[in-house]
């Protein structure tokens, strides 16, 4: 359906979000972005949604938007409804020739606006098989509030609202499976991805995604250096450790048919995931071993489910 | 010609709906609203007209949805009643600042709790600071007739505010009235087709929507809401004035019932408008005593000075409002109006009276009786209750 993926000349595509906004360095959220819009037709136009978060209000703030294509933000928990009702407006004015042109919509949330208070909203919209992408950048809390656990959050995670401590491991639920719950909805593509290998699986999902007619789901692995607390240098790292660990596995779900996008050679134990971020920190003092244990035996109890889903 | 027919408030809400045949509805079910986004998906099911009807999973994505089709360029709306309108709350604010030209079927019922279906003001008159126009009904023909209104004010340049059209659940909504329709070709034409200036989906200028504003331009967001709410005052004006061109019937601000000689009049909005005017007419009729009534028609932008003025020769005056504000000094239309007479220096004595919350009768005699306290406190120059109830339980 694509032509064969060079990053060179996928890099060298016009960006559509500019340079100048407020996101921190290091941060997932705006790479996913880009990335997500660079596997957009340069001809075709598009709308781009949003959910409140550190997003928006770091890419569109009065009187200055980072985005080349038009931009909608509401509020925090309606960038489903609101871009279905952008897409309706569009599918009737094309209907009755007021436009002309091609246009595509591509919504974005963080875990907060998708997992949990938008997640009625996102429901909604996809059931209703409008023809739009959500693109949820994930990075496992409500970050923009300063890290706040959401469903999104891994088990133990210390986070403001789930502080670890001498009574607390952090968080202690495990997250909610939203890409499973998605492809739950019986729409045509459901997609996990990360950025890993030049940024070549998530420009084929992207592009995917956005080409396929009707709702689309993206649950886009985003790290974030001040929630999780790293080096804004190791964030490929980090990616690369989520997927080889497979905490983080990366598959698409085709019309109901689950398909593994990747699996490690060599499977590594979580710790290489763990270690690198300050969130995990309390996991590796001494007497906490069981934690890392009970945070592995998740990890492969999810990692043997995909594969079964993926073999069927 | 117009077309005579008998329709209940939500067929001719619902029917105006047809016959302007926007582009988009977003709708969730919510009694007694229920039927007018029924109505429509049956015309569209019906190929009878070429709108997209969005079945949302609930209100607060209906208005999430308008908001977005509005903004891409296409022309809007939904309808809702009570607590489907509380569930939007935040997204009333948020259309109003993005300055699209919304409009919002409203049919009138009390908020919860208890749980009630019944008529009462309490979801519009919460949302009355929401930078939303509010125009009011009495009766079927009226909510028709301002629903034809709503999109021209709306989409005027000079206000592109969204527009409520309320009407009173179940008395109005369900309640069915001979009604005169007015042509579909001529409300083609009295509406118009939406051509908005700035729209996402203009492909000559993309438009970034909802922005981030903090202190240095929050304000200013704000003064211009204001300027436009007072701008439309003239333009509610100007359509109701080309309306009367088109059907020969007139509206403005307010109604003014028997008030021009009048020494004790009645301030009310919506349906309960009809009991009073026949209480006006038995009073006058039997006794002869100077009673009147003003209807409020346009709550938002609240016309301050011409209603100060229409009661500037009255003794006393009854403020009746159907919905709580458990404020000291009474209810929201007690304390518009009594604002308004005080900016006015108006020496009228003023009583703010509580009626039909959760859909409770009001009669003709409920009324007799609110003329004989107005005349009773004009003889004593003394008020001793500044609230009260009407049909309380005692």
């Amino acid at each position: 359906m694509e032509a064969a993926y060079n990053l060179k000349e996928i890099m060298n595509k016009p960006e559509r979000l500019a340079p100048g906004h407020r996101m921190c360095a290091g941060c997932g959220g705006t790479i996913a972005v880009r990335a997500v819009l660079r596997a957009l037709h340069e001809e075709d136009r598009a709308v781009i949604g949003n959910a409140t978060g550190c997003l928006e209000v770091s890419s569109f703030m009065y009187p200055y938007t980072a985005y080349e294509d038009s931009y909608i933000h509401n509020a925090f928990e309606n960038a489903g409804a609101t871009l279905s009702g952008v897409e309706t407006a569009y599918r009737v004015l094309k209907r009755k020739g007021k436009i002309k042109e091609n246009y595509k919509f591509i919504t974005f949330g963080g875990d907060g606006g998708t997992y949990d208070i938008g997640f009625q909203s996102l429901s909604g919209a996809m059931e209703r098989g409008h023809d739009m992408v959500y693109v949820c950048y994930d990075n496992g809390a409500y970050m923009n509030t300063g890290t706040q656990r959401s469903s999104a959050t891994p088990q133990f995670a210390d986070t403001t609202t789930t502080p670890a401590g001498k009574e607390s491991n952090g968080k202690v639920q495990v997250r909610k499976d939203l890409a499973a719950i998605m492809a739950e909805h019986h729409i045509p593509y459901v997609a996990q991805t990360t950025f890993t290998n030049n940024f070549k699986d998530l420009h084929v999902k992207a592009q995917k995604a956005i080409y396929t007619p009707g709702a689309a789901f993206l649950n886009v692995l985003s790290p974030c250096p001040r929630g999780w607390g790293y080096e804004p240098s190791e964030l490929m790292n980090i990616c690369k450790a989520a997927v080889d660990t497979c905490y983080w596995p990366m598959f698409e779900v085709v019309d109901g048919k689950w398909i593994l996008s990747y699996e490690p050679k060599h499977k590594l134990p979580v710790e290489e995931f763990l270690r690198s971020q300050r969130r995990f920190k309390h996991l590796f003092t001494r007497g906490n071993e069981d934690l890392i244990v009970e945070f592995q035996k998740e990890v492969d109890k999810r990692w043997e489910e995909l594969q079964t889903r993926c073999s069927e | 010609m117009a077309v005579r027919e008998r329709l209940s408030g939500n067929e001719a809400v619902a029917y105006a709906i047809k016959q302007i045949e926007p582009d988009v509805m977003p709708a969730f079910p919510i009694t007694p609203s229920t039927e007018i986004p029924q109505y429509v998906a049956t015309y569209i099911a019906n190929g009878e007209i070429d709108t997209e009807f969005i079945p949302v999973e609930s209100e607060h994505s209906a208005m999430s949805a308008t908001l977005g089709a509005c903004a891409a360029g296409a022309r809007a709306l939904t309808a809702t009643s009570s607590c489907g309108m509380a569930l939007m709350w935040e997204e009333l604010y948020v259309a109003a600042s993005d300055r699209l030209p919304i409009v919002m079927a409203l049919v009138n019922r009390a908020l919860s709790g208890p749980i009630n279906i019944n008529a009462d003001h309490s979801d519009s008159m919460g949302a009355r600071d929401s930078g939303w126009i509010q125009i009011y009904a009495e009766s079927n023909q009226e909510v028709y007739d301002n629903f034809l209104q709503a999109f021209p004010i709306a989409e005027h340049k000079d206000v592109m505010l969204p527009v409520m059209i309320c009407q009173d659940g179940f008395i109005t909504s369900h309640g069915v009235e001979n009604i005169l329709l007015v042509e579909t070709d001529s409300v083609k034409q009295f509406v118009g087709e939406r051509n908005p200036e700035h729209y996402l989906l203009n492909a000559k200028e993309p438009m970034a929507v909802g922005p981030y504003a903090v202190s240095n331009y929050y304000m200013e967001t704000k003064r211009g809401q204001r300027e436009a709410m007072k701008n439309a005052r003239k333009v509610i004006l100007e359509v109701a004035e080309r309306f009367e061109k088109m059907t020969g019937r007139k509206y403005g601000f307010f109604e003014e019932y028997c008030l021009e000689d009048a020494e004790y009049a009645i301030v009310i909005i919506g349906s309960a408008a009809g009991t009073c005017k026949a209480a006006v007419n038995k009073i006058r009729k039997e006794t002869g005593k100077k009673v009147g009534l003003l209807k409020i028609r346009v709550f938002r932008p609240f016309p301050e000075e011409e209603l100060a003025a229409a009661l500037s020769h009255v003794k006393t005056i009854a403020v009746l409002d159907r919905s709580e504000m458990f404020s000291a000094t009474g209810g929201p239309l007690g304390a518009e109006v009594q604002a308004a007479l005080y900016q006015a220096k108006a020496d009228a004595d003023v009583v703010n009276y509580f009626y039909g919350l959760g859909g409770r009768d009001i009669t003709v005699e409920d009324f007799e009786q609110v003329y004989s306290k107005l005349e009773r406190i004009a003889k004593e120059h003394k008020v001793t209750d500044k609230y009260d109830y009407i049909g309380l339980r005692k």
